[in-house]
C-alpha cells in the first residue's frame, strides 16, 4: 500500500521498552484472563449453590486429561526453543520445533475428541447437569483457543514466515507474541484440569 | 521513473516519501485501514443506528400516549392493523436499548471520535495496528447486520430488554434472543480490539514531548474508556456464551431447580442461578455507563477550554479523578441489584463504594465549570452543546444518588425514574458531547465550517424538547408508574387505584404527561432534521478553514484540514501543556503544543 | 530482542528445569487426587499446586519475570479485577435474605 511508518514496531520504544505488539498481546491476554475469569467464578459461585457436586474422577477420565496435561506442557517447552532458535538467527530449527508444537496441538485435541464422545456417547450431555454443562462450555472454549494458536503457529510456520528475510526482528517479536498466546491456552489448562477432573 | 524505482527498493528507509498510489474505491473507502477513514465509517454506521434506535422509540412513544389505539400512517411498520402489541413493545423497548448503547453511542463516542481524533492529537501517523482497526469495523458491522436482521425473524427480535435477565431471556421462544447473543458476541469483540489498539496506540504513539502529563484530556477518558472496555467486557462475553449454550444445548446456567414456566415445571436439569447473570451483566454494564459518559467529558473539555480562551482548571486533579472513577466503577456494579435480596451487608457495602464513585465526577465537572470562570467566552455552537452538557450531567448525576441508596432505591428502582436519570445522563448528557464534538472536529474532517444559524436553533430546540421529555419521566418515576410498560403505566394505575383508592391514585394523576412527553420526543426527532441537512449542507457548501480555525492548542489542529494519508506533512513535536491559552506575555492567547517557545 | 545470547542459553536452561518441575507437579497433584482425601483438602491442595505451576509458566515461560513496568502495571490491574471476580460468588452467597425470620413478641 502507501508508505505511511508505524514506529516502534521492531524497534522498542525507548521509553517504554516495548514494540508495540507485546503490549498488544499482553493487553489481549488480560482480557482473556477475565474471559476465563467471568467462567471460573460462574463455577464457584454455582458450585457453591449446588446440593451435590460429582467428583470429576467419578464421570470424567483422569488419565486422558494427564495425558493431554503432558502434551500440553510440552508444546509450550517446544515453543520456547522455537522462538530461542529465532534469536539465534536459525530459522530451520524454528521451523522444527514450531511443527513439534502444532503437532502436539493436534495430539491434544484428538484426546480431546475421543473423551468427547465418550462422553456423548454414555448420554452424558451438557443438559444433563450442571456439572457437565460447565465441563463442556470451560473445555469447549479452551479448545476452540488451542485451535486458534494452531492456526496462528501454522500460520507463522509457512505464509508468515516469509518475513523473515524482510524484517527478521519483526518477524521474532511475531512468534514470541504467538508463543505468548500459546502459554496462555497452557495456562488456562493448568487450572481447568484440577478444577474439572480431580476435585 | 528511475526515481521510483529507488523509492521501491530503499521503500523501508524513506519514511515521509509523499507517494501518489491510487488506491482503489475498495481499499480507500470500504477496506480502508486508514484511521480517518475507519473513524468516519463508525460515524457513519453509529449515526445510522443512533437514528434507527430513536425511530423505534419514537414508535413506541405513540404506544404509550395512546395504547393500544392504530398508529396512523406508519401503522404497516408493526403490524397488526397498527395496534402495537405488547410484546411489539417489548421487542422494540430490548432492541432501542440494545442498539443505542452498543451499537449507536459505543461506536460514536468510541469508535468514531476515538479513531478520528486520538491519533491526531497525540501526533501519530495512525493507529498502532491499522488492519485490527478496520477488522474492529467490520465486527461491528456484522454484529449490527445480524442485530438488524433478527428483526425479520418470525418471532421477532429479542424482547427481554437490553439487560436480557435470566431466566426470561433464556426461555424465550424463538430464535430472536439467540442472534442477540451472536450479534452481541461480535459486537464485543469489536469493543475489545478496538481498546487493545486505543492503548497501545496512546502509549506507543506519542509524539516526542508528549508525556502523559501534557496529554489533552480527551486522550485521557479514551485511555480510561479502553481499559474499562478490555478489562469489563470479556466476563459479559463469558455470560454470553453461558446463556447462549442454555439457548442451544439446553444447560441450566441460570435457570433455578424447580422454575415453573406457564404453570408447569419445566423439564430442565436446573441447579442454575438468576443472579449470576445479574452479577456477570452488572460487573460489565456499570463500567458500560463510564464508557458512555467518559468520551463526552473529555470532548466537553477540549470545547469548554478552547472557547473559555483559559487553561482546564486542576488538569493533573482531573486526570487523576478520572483514573479513580475509572478503577472504582468496577467496584459498584451490585447498586443495580438492591432489590435481588442480596442482603443488608453487601447493600451496605455497595451503596457506601456508590457514594463514593460520585465524588470524582463532581470534581471533574467542577472543574469545567471553574475554567469558565472567568474567561472571555465564545458562545459558538459546540460550546452551547458543551455548555448544556453541564447541568444535564448534573442532573443526570445527582438522580443517581437516591438510586444508589438502597433504602431509597426500593421506591425507584424499576420506575420510570430510573428511564429518566440515566436518559439525562446519556441522552442530553453524552448526546450532547457528542453533537459539541461533531460541530468542533468537522472543520478537521471537512475543511469547512456548519452553519452557526442552524447550529444554533439545532441547539436550542434539542435542549428545551429533550428536557420536556426526560423531566416528566422522574415525576412519573417518583410517583409510581413501573417501566416496561407498553400502556405507559395506566393498566398500572387501575390496578393500583383498585388495591387502595385513596394512596395510590397519585400514579393515575401522573399519566397525562405521556401525551406531553411524546408530542415532545416527535419534535427533537423533527429538530434533529435541522442538524442533518446543516451536516449534509456544510459537507459541500460550508466556509472554507484553514488548520486551526478556532486557534486551538492542541496537536490536531497543526495537521491539514483534512489530514492526508499520514495526517502531517513534517513530524510533529511538542512543547508545552495541552491548553496554555492566555499566557501572560505571550504574543497570542493560544499557544499551541507543537509551537516552540509559544509560551514564553 | 536486543537480549544476548548468554543470557538466553540461561533463560532456556531455567526453562527446561520448569518444565521437568512441572511434569513433575502434574503427576504430585493427580497421585494426591487418588489418595481420597477429603474435599476441602483435596480442593486446597489442587489448587496450590495449580497455582505453583500456573506462576511457573508465567514468570518463565511467558518470562514476565524479566518483563518491561508498563506491562507488570497493566496485569496487576487485572489480577485486581480478577480477584473482585472471583470474591463475586462469595459475596453473593454472603447473607442472601432466605433464612426464615422469626419474631419474637
Ligand atoms: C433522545 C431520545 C430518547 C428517548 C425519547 C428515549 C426514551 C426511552 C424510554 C421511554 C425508555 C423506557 C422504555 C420502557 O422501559 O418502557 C427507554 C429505555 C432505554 N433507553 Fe432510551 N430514549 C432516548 C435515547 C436513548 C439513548 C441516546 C440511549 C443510549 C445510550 C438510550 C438507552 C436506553 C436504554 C438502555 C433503555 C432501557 C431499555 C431496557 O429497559 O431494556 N435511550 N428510552
Ligand atoms: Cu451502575
Amino acid at each position: 500500500m502507501s508508505t505511511i511508518e508505524i514506529p516502534y514496531v521492531s524497534k522498542p520504544r525507548p521509553d517504554t521498552g516495548l514494540v508495540n505488539a507485546k503490549l498488544g498481546i499482553w493487553l489481549f491476554l488480560a482480557s482473556e484472563v477475565m474471559l476465563f475469569g467471568g467462567l471460573f467464578s460462574a463455577y464457584v459461585l454455582l458450585r457453591i449453590g449446588a446440593e451435590i457436586w460429582p467428583e470429576g474422577v467419578s464421570i470424567l477420565n483422569v488419565p486422558l486429561a494427564t495425558l493431554n496435561t503432558v502434551v500440553l506442557i510440552s508444546s509450550s517447552i517446544t515453543m520456547v526453543m522455537a522462538w530461542a532458535s529465532l534469536v539465534r538467527r536459525d530459522i530451520n530449527k524454528y521451523r522444527f520445533y514450531n511443527y513439534i508444537t502444532i503437532a502436539c496441538g493436534l495430539i491434544f485435541l484428538v484426546v480431546k475428541y475421543f473423551e468427547y464422545s465418550a462422553k456423548l456417547h454414555h448420554g452424558l450431555f451438557p443438559s444433563e447437569s450442571t456439572f457437565l454443562a460447565i465441563y463442556f462450555t470451560l473445555t469447549g472454549l479452551h479448545v476452540l483457543h488451542v485451535i486458534g494458536g494452531m492456526l496462528v503457529l501454522a500460520y507463522l510456520q509457512f505464509i508468515g514466515s516469509k518475513m523473515w528475510n524482510t524484517d527478521p526482528a519483526r518477524f521474532t517479536g511475531r512468534v514470541e507474541c504467538a508463543g505468548l498466546f500459546w502459554h496462555l491456552v497452557d495456562l488456562v489448562w493448568i487450572f481447568l484440569f484440577p478444577t474439572l477432573y480431580l476435585m | 521513473m528511475a526515481d521510483t524505482t529507488i523509492t521501491e527498493e530503499k521503500k523501508s528507509e524513506v519514511s515521509h516519501e509523499e507517494h501518489h498510489e491510487e488506491l482503489s474505491f475498495l481499499r480507500k473507502y470500504i477496506f480502508s485501514t486508514d484511521h480517518k477513514m475507519i473513524g468516519i465509517q463508525y460515524t457513519i454506521t453509529g449515526g445510522l443506528f443512533l437514528f434507527f434506535g430513536f425511530g423505534l422509540m419514537m414508535l413506541m412513544r405513540w404506544s404509550l400516549a395512546y395504547p393500544d389505539q392504530p398508529l396512523p400512517i406508519l401503522g404497516f411498520l408493526v403490524g397488526n392493523n397498527g395496534i402495537m402489541t405488547p410484546d411489539t413493545y417489548n421487542t422494540f423497548g430490548a432492541m432501542h436499548g440494545t442498539i443505542m448503547v452498543f451499537m449507536g453511542v459505543v461506536p460514536l463516542a468510541f469508535g468514531a471520535f476515538g479513531n478520528f481524533v486520538l491519533p491526531l492529537q497525540i501526533g501519530a501517523v495512525d493507529m498502532a495496528f491499522p488492519k485490527i482497526n478496520a477488522f474492529s469495523y467490520w465486527c461491528l458491522f456484522v454484529g449490527g447486520v445480524i442485530m438488524l436482521a433478527s428483526f425479520f425473524l418470525p418471532e421477532g427480535a429479542a424482547k427481554s430488554g437490553w439487560t436480557s435477565y435470566a431466566p426470561l431471556a433464556d426461555i424465550d421462544i424463538g430464535l430472536g434472543q439467540t442472534f442477540w447473543l451472536v450479534g452481541m458476541i461480535f459486537l464485543i469483540t469489536s469493543s475489545l480490539m478496538g481498546s487493545i489498539n486505543f492503548i497501545v496506540t496512546a502509549i506507543q504513539l506519542r509524539a516526542p514531548g508528549m508525556t502523559y502529563m501534557r496529554l489533552p484530556f480527551f486522550v485521557w477518558t479514551q485511555l480510561v474508556t479502553a481499559v474499562l472496555l478490555l478489562l469489563a467486557f470479556p466476563p459479559l462475553e463469558a455470560a454470553g456464551l453461558l446463556q447462549l449454550m442454555d439457548r442451544v444445548a439446553g444447560t441450566s446456567f441460570f435457570l433455578p431447580t424447580g422454575l415453573v414456566i406457564s404453570g408447569e415445571v419445566a423439564d430442565i436439569s436446573g441447579g442454575g442461578s438468576p443472579l449470576l447473570w445479574q452479577h456477570l451483566f452488572w460487573f460489565l454494564a456499570h463500567p458500560e455507563v463510564y464508557v458512555l459518559i467518559l468520551p463526552a467529558m473529555g470532548i466537553v473539555t477540549e470545547v469548554i477550554t478552547n472557547n473559555a480562551r483559559k487553561p482546564v482548571f486542576g488538569y493533573k486533579l482531573m486526570v487523576y479523578s478520572l483514573i479513580f472513577l475509572g478503577f472504582m466503577s468496577f467496584s459498584v456494579w451490585a447498586h443495580h441489584m438492591f432489590m435481588t435480596g442480596m442482603g443488608t451487608t453487601l447493600n451496605a457495602f455497595f451503596q457506601t463504594t456508590t457514594m463514593i464513585i460520585s465524588v470524582p465526577s463532581v470534581i471533574i465537572l467542577s472543574c469545567l465549570f471553574l475554567t469558565l470562570w472567568g474567561g472571555s467566552i465564545r458562545f459558538n455552537t459546540p460550546m452551547l452543546f458543551a455548555l448544556g452538557f453541564l447541568p444535564m450531567f448534573g442532573i443526570g448525576g445527582l438522580t443517581g444518588l437516591p438510586l444508589g441508596l438502597s433504602a431509597s432505591d426500593i421506591h425507584l428502582h424499576d420506575t420510570l425514574y430510573v428511564i429518566g436519570h440515566f436518559h439525562y445522563v446519556v441522552a442530553p448528557g453524552t448526546l450532547f458531547g457528542l453533537f459539541a464534538g461533531i460541530y468542533y472536529w468537522f472543520p478537521k474532517v471537512s475543511g469547512r465550517l456548519m452553519n452557526e444559524t442552524l447550529g444554533k436553533l439545532h441547539f436550542w430546540g434539542t435542549l428545551i424538547f429533550m428536557n420536556l421529555v426526560f423531566f416528566p419521566m422522574l415525576i412519573q418515576g417518583m410517583a409510581g408508574i413501573n417501566r416496561r410498560l407498553h400502556d405507559g403505566g395506566a393498566s398500572y394505575a387501575d390496578a393500583t387505584a383498585i388495591i387502595d383508592p385513596g394512596f395510590y391514585s397519585h400514579a393515575a394523576n401522573y399519566l397525562y404527561l405521556n401525551k406531553w412527553m411524546s408530542m415532545s420526543a416527535w419534535a427533537l426527532g423533527l429538530v434533529q432534521i435541522i442538524f442533518l441537512v446543516n451536516l449534509l449542507w456544510s459537507i459541500k457548501k460550508g466556509k472554507k478553514v484553514g488548520r486551526n480555525p478556532w486557534n486551538a492548542t492542541t496537536v490536531e489542529w497543526a495537521a491539514p484540514s483534512p489530514p492526508g494519508h499520514g495526517n502531517f506533512e513534517s513530524a510533529v513535536e511538542v512543547y508545552n501543556g495541552p491548553y496554555e491559552y492566555s499566557v501572560p506575555g505571550a504574543a497570542k492567547d493560544f499557544s499551541p503544543q507543537f509551537e516552540k517557545g509559544a509560551s514564553t | 530482542m536486543a537480549e544476548n545470547l548468554e543470557e538466553l542459553d540461561q533463560h532456556i536452561r531455567a526453562c527446561i528445569a520448569i518444565f521437568v518441575a512441572l511434569l513433575c507437579l502434574t503427576v504430585i497433584t493427580v497421585a494426591v487426587s487418588y489418595l481420597n482425601l477429603p474435599v476441602p483438602a483435596t480442593i486446597t491442595l489442587a489448587l496450590c499446586v495449580a497455582l505453583v505451576k500456573g506462576s511457573l509458566v508465567v514468570s518463565y515461560f511467558m518470562h514476565l519475570v524479566s518483563e518491561k513496568k508498563l506491562i507488570l502495571w497493566s496485569l496487576s490491574l487485572t489480577v485486581i479485577f480478577f480477584i473482585i471476580l472471583m470474591v463475586l460468588p462469595v459475596v453473593t452467597d454472603l447473607d442472601v435474605i432466605s433464612h426464615t425470620i422469626t419474631v419474637k413478641h
